[in-house]
């Protein structure tokens, strides 16, 4: 009986806290999809997260900044330093003063941030129909079901919205937007990019490796977090046993 | 009386130190002699952890602070920047994120511990005002701290939270003005919060050294709430109750190792990784998990000033509990009528803690409304009534008693007596 409350204590707790992660949530859940970064022990898909690079480079980097990134970040996603420094060398930068006070432009380098498309917010609004393409940094962590609902807005666009729903002039019917209406037009279209890999550039492949791209850039640390957590609890399960035979040991004296 | 301690340890520069400053002696006594009671179950491990919480909070804290920066301009930056380019800073602000939300479990955990064996009872009432002072000033620097990374969340939930102070009568509006230095949350809230964010846990370290040393006068309640009648009913706190701590240590940092190492962001809210905006509202403003029973019984009532006052009454009233409770079994082991209700109360909790996690309308207002309900008539009308008109188990004569018989059934000899003077 004792344990039996004990465990009923516990419990109760335990229900206490996806009460959190609810409050987060809102609207219907995007379908899951297999991630290669899912679950407690995935990992990045390489070559899945370069070509999605490619993919918002030559995409989504015409609207949305990454000003979290620097080029040099790109390492992590296994490029090689002459092709970081090959990337970065392709933008300019406005660097300076200079020893005449001057501003100057010079190419990047692997150490810049990625340069964003537009110099504010203000700039950024003017030319997209006064809506904000927001930086794509943290996006999967700033999202409820970041992955998948980024996923599935990606491939959720609709040409025409459902019979009977009223069509917003200047906006996008996007099944899985919350209010469906969405500023941004359909931004990946089958064949849009190129692969040097051969990979067939339709939406969904395309869509699933920009996906898998920003979940690296909103955590570029889930690799060694996750390596390093596993030795951690093991460690730990050890510490715990061994603590434990110790505990009984020593209160083996007493009698009872 | 002037003159050297007498000193009984045998290590030379151990009785020197010792002759002049007796910090030896006095942990020697109150650490590893205590004599403390024999039957604690793992719940009594739950204090020594939230100690163990406290320091992890205040040295990661300590290193974020050294890269974070207090502006509004740039404070979400410098956390992104702590969580990439800082020699594992994401370690260090997972932990600290993390474990904000464990010291409150471990500190929850210790709290209704304390009501279901009658902690808060004569002699330890002022030890278990002291708790809710820590409580309080834990709510006050968790609140802060959230601010500090400046996301969408941390503005919001600042602002809703800063506004509430506008509904005490006229002086209200001029105390929130006061409070963010301006005339919104802005840079002069932000610098405010991390000076007090900073200062807060040292308070609270200080305020539980008086816990423990408010513990050490009267000593600690046991599961069975009777006081150890002697020597036979304690054994010295080291190595038996270090050990066992020590175990319970290792539990609790595997569930914290799990949140920070696999699940980091699980008790958090995604907008707070979207930088603050004055401009854009969120959909729900929620505050963290731990706050959300007290969010819940504040948006029960549908008058703003009363809301505030239910919701600061709902802690100031666990000041009180002690006289409330009429009660002389401390222990509800021997309270059968008082149980049920004790589950009650801990369902309304977790069922308050699901409605503040809910749009305020519909059904959930309702259930928020019952739950508060339920709330304040536990410490107002149940407590005090259950007190006279229960008649409670016949209480153990020792702790040794049922430890050496087993946990069997108690003698017929030990007769209905309510708690023994203590």
């Amino acid at each position: 009986m004792q344990r039996f409350r004990t465990l009923a204590f516990a419990a109760v707790l335990a229900l206490a806290a996806p009460a959190a992660s609810l409050a987060a949530g809102g609207g219907p859940a995007p379908p899951a999809q297999s991630w290669s970064f899912g679950g407690l022990f995935g990992t990045f898909d390489r070559a899945s997260a370069q070509r999605g690079f490619q993919v918002y480079k030559e995409v989504c980097a015409a609207c949305h900044a990454m000003k979290q990134l620097a080029y040099r970040n790109l390492a992590d996603i296994g490029l090689s330093d002459a092709e970081i420094r090959a990337i970065a060398a392709d933008i300019q930068v406005t660097d300076g003063p200079n020893d005449e006070g001057e501003m100057f432009e010079r190419p990047g380098r692997p150490s810049d941030r990625f340069r964003s498309p537009f110099p504010n917010e203000k700039a950024a609004r003017a030319v997209n129909n006064g809506a904000y393409p927001v930086d794509l940094s943290l996006i999967i962590k700033a999202r409820p079901h970041g992955a998948d609902y980024l996923y599935a807005l990606l491939t959720g666009y609709k040409d025409e919205p459902p019979p009977g729903v009223p069509v917003m002039e200047g906006m996008h019917y996007n099944e899985w937007f919350p209010g469906h209406w969405i500023a941004m037009g359909r931004p990946l279209n089958d064949d849009q990019v190129t692969f040097a890999d051969g990979t067939p550039a339709t939406t969904e492949q395309m869509a699933r490796d920009v996906t898998t791209f920003l979940a690296w850039a909103a955590e570029p640390e889930l690799e060694q977090r996750r390596a390093m957590g596993v030795r951690a609890i093991l460690f730990l399960i050890v510490l715990a046993g061994m603590t434990y035979g110790v505990k009984r040991k020593i209160w083996a004296d007493l009698k009872h | 009386m002037v003159g050297l301690h007498k000193s009984e340890f045998k290590n030379p520069v151990v009785r020197w130190i010792d002759q002049r400053l007796p910090i030896p002696s006095l942990l020697q006594k109150e650490y590893a002699q205590f004599p403390t009671p024999k039957n604690f179950n793992y719940f009594w491990n739950f204090g020594a952890l939230a100690m163990v919480n406290l320091v992890i909070m205040i040295v990661t804290g300590i290193f974020l602070a050294m890269h974070y920066t207090p502006h509004t301009a740039y404070a979400f930056d410098s956390v992104e920047r702590i969580m990439r380019d800082v020699n594992y800073g994401w370690l260090l602000r997972y932990i600290h994120m993390n474990g904000a939300s464990m010291f409150f479990i471990v500190v929850y955990i210790h709290i209704f511990r304390g009501l279901y064996y009658g902690s808060y009872k004569a002699p330890r009432e002022l030890l278990w005002m002291l708790g809710v002072v820590i409580l309080l000033l834990m709510m006050a620097t968790a609140f802060m701290g959230y601010v500090l990374p400046w996301g969408q969340m941390s503005f919001w939930g600042a602002t809703v939270i800063t506004n509430l102070f506008s509904a005490i009568p006229i002086v209200g509006p001029d105390i929130v003005v006061w409070l963010w230095g301006g005339f919104s949350v802005d840079n002069p809230t932000l610098n405010r919060f991390f000076s007090l964010h900073y200062l807060l846990p040292f308070v609270i370290v200080g305020v539980v050294f008086l816990h423990v040393v408010a513990l050490h006068i009267t000593g600690s309640n046991n599961p069975l709430g009777i006081e150890p009648k002697g020597p036979q009913d304690t054994i010295p706190f080291h190595p038996y109750y270090t050990i066992k701590d020590t175990f319970g240590l290792c539990i609790y940092l595997i569930v914290f190792a799990f949140l920070v190492f696999f699940a980091p962001n699980f008790l958090g809210h995604p907008d707070n990784y979207i930088p603050a905006n004055p401009l854009v509202t969120p959909a729900h403003i929620v505050p963290e998990w731990y706050f959300l029973p007290f969010y819940a019984i504040l948006r029960a009532v549908p008058d703003k000033l009363g809301g505030v006052l239910l919701m600061f009454g709902s802690i100031l009233i666990l000041f009180v509990l002690p006289w409330l409770d009429t009660s002389p079994v401390r222990s509800m082991r021997f309270r059968p009528l008082a149980r049920p209700f004790f589950w009650m109360f801990v369902i309304s909790c977790v069922v308050l803690g699901y409605a503040g996690a809910m749009p305020a309308e519909g059904i959930w207002v309702t259930i928020s409304r019952v739950g508060t309900a339920y709330y304040f008539m536990y410490f107002l009308v149940i407590l005090p009534l259950l007190g006279k008109l229960e008649r409670p188990l016949p209480l153990p004569d020792s702790i040794a008693a049922p430890v050496l018989r087993g946990g069997g059934p108690i003698p017929a000899g030990a007769a209905a007596k309510p708690m023994e003077k203590a």
